[in-house]
């Protein structure tokens, strides 16, 4: 939490950025909430098919997959990110976050892919309970990491004008932090929906 | 340019953030061939693979989002541990109370 501030001369200025990201870790907390009460939702609906597809005939699993290790990395990039500012670097950093961005966009388009594959089958968000639930959830994570690039795309540009300062050196943390969230909120998803789900 | 940022070991360095990684591959290849495989009955497959991601979830906290670093009283932790009892008691309450429905009709 006081990452980024234990390393700054300027005392008073560093308390105010490093209370920014215990506000940060607090809102992603709420965000934490958010998730929970749409997986309750998904996990009480999921046997509700009405007569329509079920999981198992919907997900395919290889789409999925590809989905799931372009995110790891990406979170993983991000990580590298938030490293090469720590070194000072700021072209690194911004190369980074490049590819951070690419692999989120990739996430992006694979998942915009598939639900339009599934829509097309008639399995639009208003088939049934399950797909409700399913489409709500997956799209609510998808919609996160859709911001998260725009957000870091935005960075990358403050970035490259002002270098690396107590603040850009702030912001970079708290993407990264809300980065990794993401990835750790799809963790669960690819588990308590895809896996579960082709089950 | 990753050997170059090895040999600086400020920040859990590279090497914590490539463990972290490697450890998040592994621990989504298995559960994966466990399912497509069918290994396991249901009962214990459910709980193996939940178990796992609760794993790769603690390995994200500790080796990306470097949870304890900082100096001074842990509030982010603080807040992690109220957010993980709110998630298990709405998606666990949820899910419980929900196995009575069937009793209701």
């Amino acid at each position: 939490m006081a990452h980024v501030a234990s390393h700054d001369e300027h005392h008073g200025h560093v308390d105010q950025e490093s209370l920014k990201i215990l506000g940060f870790w607090i809102f992603l907390v709420t965000d934490c909430i958010l998730f929970a009460t749409l997986f309750a939702s998904y996990m009480v609906l999921r046997t509700h098919i009405d007569g329509g597809p079920n999981g198992k005939e919907l997900f395919e699993l290889p789409g999925v997959v590809a989905e799931t290790f372009i995110l790891l990395t990406s979170s993983f990039t991000s990580g590298l990110a938030t490293l090469a500012m720590h070194k000072g670097k700021v072209k690194n950093l911004i190369g980074w976050l490049a590819v951070t961005v690419i692999l989120g966009a990739s996430f992006v388009g694979l998942e915009i892919n598939e639900f339009t594959k599934m829509a097309m089958e008639g399995a639009t968000i208003s088939r049934s309970a399950f797909l409700s639930g399913f489409f709500t959830l997956v799209g609510t994570h998808g919609l996160h990491v859709s911001i998260g690039l725009i957000w870091m795309i935005g960075l990358m540009f403050q970035i490259s004008k002002r270098g690396i300062t107590a603040v850009t050196k702030r912001k970079v943390f708290i993407i990264g932090l809300y980065w990794h969230f993401l990835d750790v909120v799809w963790i669960f998803l690819f588990t308590a929906v895809y896996l579960l789900g082709v089950m | 340019m990753m050997q170059q940022e090895m040999h600086t070991e400020a920040h859990g360095s590279t090497k914590s953030y490539v463990i972290g990684f490697v450890l998040s591959i592994i621990l989504t290849i298995i559960p994966l061939l466990l399912v497509v495989n069918h290994v396991l009955p249901v009962g214990p497959l459910v709980v193996t693979i939940m178990g796992m991601a609760v794993l790769q979830f603690l390995i994200q906290l500790f080796f990306f989002m470097h949870v304890r670093e900082g100096e001074g009283p842990k509030y982010n932790v603080m807040a992690l541990i109220l957010g993980v009892i709110f998630v298990i008691t709405i998606v666990g309450g949820s899910m419980w109370v929900m196995t009575f429905n069937s009793m209701v009709q």
